[in-house]
């Protein structure tokens, strides 16, 4: 890393120059130092945002989006129709009308998924789609080399970009979020509560967290692959396989581990089972930021964990305030944000670390 | 006071890949305003070399300094003065030619009031004004190598480095392009380091040039001083002819002195030796009724360096190829 040496050579007590020149020059260094890593860093996130931008990528990603919102939409105002007439019809049915404004994120409806699984399930692809190429394209078409070249940090690099991928993540977020609840309002005339805007607002936070995940999951593999097809398909296998297979392989863990076949297993390790099953999901980002949201967006949920019938004696229907649902919900943000950190200190290591050169 | 006027110094400059030694011990000095050509078959240690000057790969042993900035602790500072023109330089393809300029001089903090009048005038000095602003993706190589001297110069820098810089282009494209490099250092003054694996093309255009093979400096120098040190070097190279040519003649030669190998070239006999044969030989014709046809011994010109160090390292190459080469060379 001669780019991190180089920062620290300023200061470092047994840099020749810094004994020899004043204070006052290594301040004037130090501020050349800080104005290098500033424009730098700006002319690469524009650059990049331009790129995206103007890209085709970005078209098929809007697509994906555009079709997302309103297919959720469209199918929360039937859902909610439909449990609405429902409960009009037959006396024995009640039709829960608190939060309601929640329920055009998380209803389903006409066998379309809700905006909530929905996003839980594709949003990872918008992340892949803004970083499975990010490092490994711009080295098979030389530019790189003329990149590092400059007189710049290395890091400003691999930084602007996922800077520049995360704002636009942020921002399509947002806009379809707000789009989704919008859309609702407009069409089925809910008006939402204080509360049901901070809970939606949160659970958009936890989205971007979500998807920036992925986008520095793809940033990694674009580091260490060549070709940006390996890395491309590298992520969306390991997607696929925290969607999908993760919650099965967790299962069968879990049932090896503690077995519940006889009624006697299931009273001796019913609980150790659930719980087993429940943290070996918890590694899945997909597992863990679809538990997050059900909490946040459904004030009913009370518990992440499996509850004893004997927990419940005695306890009161009623809505947990938004306080005590983010306190549920409180470590599986700091594990997604641990998690994406992860993975973007790993690319930026190994990128830091690799030998530029040209092909 | 003779040192002060070197601006690129390295000092017993190393590489080494885990076994593999890419670089060895290499001293290189050059001065301020030449242009200095490293010369080297392919997998001799050029890049390598390049990408340690420019501090994008850290020396295993020794140092390197340009203008007096260490290249590996201060390489910032050395990007700043030092303009790199990479093998196979690209572009972003879906920009334009002055887009890709633009981006560059705001990488160096160029100000944005100057920008636009500078790349007009690189544009222009380069030959590209034409195709400013068509989108780079659909440059051929010699354009993109001329608008590649353009985003160079964008910093303005004191020192050029180019690798491998001819490659792919065509002979008049050279022609113009080595017209190019050789303005930059009479006109501007700037020092250049060109490495290249093609002698004859660049050796036109340097003042100096550094015979680079397996990772050694063998020879630096004016290409005519070049010559002498070969052969002063003790390794002489004669080409004869005589009548009649029989093989009393070619047993003589075999029984001299200090003859390493005879080969028949057509006619000539070519006879490598570690002394100078000529007048043993010509008294021998002489006193034995040959007629001497054809006397020249080599050495001191190009085909010389070319064949004693080039062609050598080629083969080698070539049988390397496959094995442990083939990872490091097929890099993209």
């Amino acid at each position: 890393m001669p780019e991190a040496k180089s920062m620290a050579g300023g200061n470092a007590p047994d840099s020749k120059t810094a004994a020899v020149s004043s204070g006052k020059k290594d301040l004037s260094a130090a501020e050349e130092r800080r104005k290098v890593r500033y424009h730098s860093l700006e002319a690469l996130y524009r650059k990049e945002l331009a790129d995206h931008i103007c890209g085709k990528r970005f078209i098929i990603i809007l697509a994906i989006v555009a079709v997302m919102t309103v297919a959720s939409v469209y199918g929360a105002v039937a859902g909610i129709h439909g449990a609405i007439d429902a409960a009009a019809k037959d006396s024995k049915q009640t039709f829960d009308s608190t939060f309601m404004f929640l329920k055009l994120y998380t209803m389903s409806g006409n066998s379309i998924p809700s905006y909530m699984s929905l996003i839980a399930l594709i949003g990872p692809f918008i992340g892949l789609i803004l970083g499975f190429d990010a490092i490994n394209s711009e080295k098979n078409d030389g530019t790189l080399n003329r990149l590092v070249s400059q007189p710049i940090y290395r890091d400003s690099i691999i930084v602007g970009k996922f800077l520049a991928s995360a704002t636009l993540v942020t921002v399509m977020v947002f806009s379809t979020g707000i789009a989704v609840g919008a859309a609702g309002f407009l069409v089925s005339g809910i008006r939402p509560s204080g509360e049901e805007v901070a809970r939606v607002l949160i659970y958009l936070v936890y989205t971007v967290i979500y998807i920036c995940f992925w986008l520095a999951m793809s940033m990694l593999f674009s580091v260490f692959t060549r070709h940006a097809a390996t890395s491309a398909l590298a992520s969306i296998a390991l997607w696929l396989f925290f969607a999908i297979f993760m919650s099965l392989l967790a299962g069968i863990i879990a049932d090896a581990v503690y077995p519940v076949q006889t009624d006697y297993q299931q009273m001796m390790n019913g609980l150790k089972n659930a719980n087993l099953n429940a943290g070996l999901n918890r590694i899945s980002p997909y597992y863990l930021y679809s538990e997050a949201a059900s909490i946040i967006m459904n004030p009913a949920a009370r518990a992440i964990n499996a509850i004893s019938y004997a927990q419940l004696v005695g306890a009161i229907t009623g809505y947990l305030p938004l306080t005590q649902s983010m306190l549920l919900v409180w470590p599986h943000l700091v594990g997604l944000l641990a998690l994406t950190f992860v993975a973007f200190e790993i690319s930026y290591v190994g990128f830091m670390r690799q030998e530029v050169r040209s092909s | 006071m003779a040192e002060e006027q070197y601006i690129i110094r390295t000092k017993d400059l190393t590489k080494a890949y885990g076994s593999k030694v890419a670089v060895s011990h290499l001293n290189l000095n050059i001065r301020k305003g030449e242009i200095f050509g490293l010369l080297g078959p392919n997998g001799a240690g050029k890049t390598t070399t390049i990408l340690m000057l420019l501090g994008l790969t850290e020396p295993t042993l020794g140092q390197a300094s340009i203008d007096g900035h260490d290249c590996t602790r201060d390489s910032l500072h050395v990007k700043r003065i030092t303009g790199y023109l990479p093998d196979n330089v690209g572009f972003y393809g879906d920009m334009t030619g002055r887009e890709n300029l633009r981006f560059t001089a705001r990488l160096n903090g160029v100000p944005e009031d100057v920008i636009d009048g500078r790349i007009d005038s690189l544009l222009a000095r380069v030959g590209m004004a034409y195709a400013a602003d068509q989108k780079t993706s659909t440059y051929s190589k010699g354009m993109k190598q001329r608008l590649g001297i353009a985003d160079v110069l964008m910093k303005d820098p004191e020192v050029i480095i180019m690798d491998e810089p001819t490659n792919g282009l065509d002979p008049e494209g050279m022609r113009e392009f080595l017209e190019l490099i050789k303005n930059l250092s009479a006109e501007d003054g700037r020092t250049i380091l060109v490495s290249s694996h093609q002698l004859y093309q660049i050796q036109q255009i340097c003042d100096r040039v550094g015979i680079f093979v397996g990772g050694n400096l063998i020879a630096d120098g004016k290409i005519g001083e070049l010559g002498k040190k070969i052969v002063s070097e003790g390794h002489y190279v004669l080409e004869v002819e005589a009548e009649p040519c029989d093989d009393r003649f070619l047993g003589f030669i075999g029984s001299l002195e200090g003859v390493k190998k005879v080969s028949k070239e057509g006619d000539r006999f070519l006879v490598e030796s570690s002394r100078d044969l000529r007048a043993a030989l010509t008294h021998f014709l002489g006193t034995n009724n040959y007629t001497l046809l054809h006397l020249r011994q080599k050495g001191g010109d190009l085909d010389e360096i070319y064949r004693v160090y080039f062609e050598q390292a080629e083969k080698e190459d070539e049988k390397n190829a496959g094995s442990k080469e083939h990872g490091r060379r097929k890099r993209t």
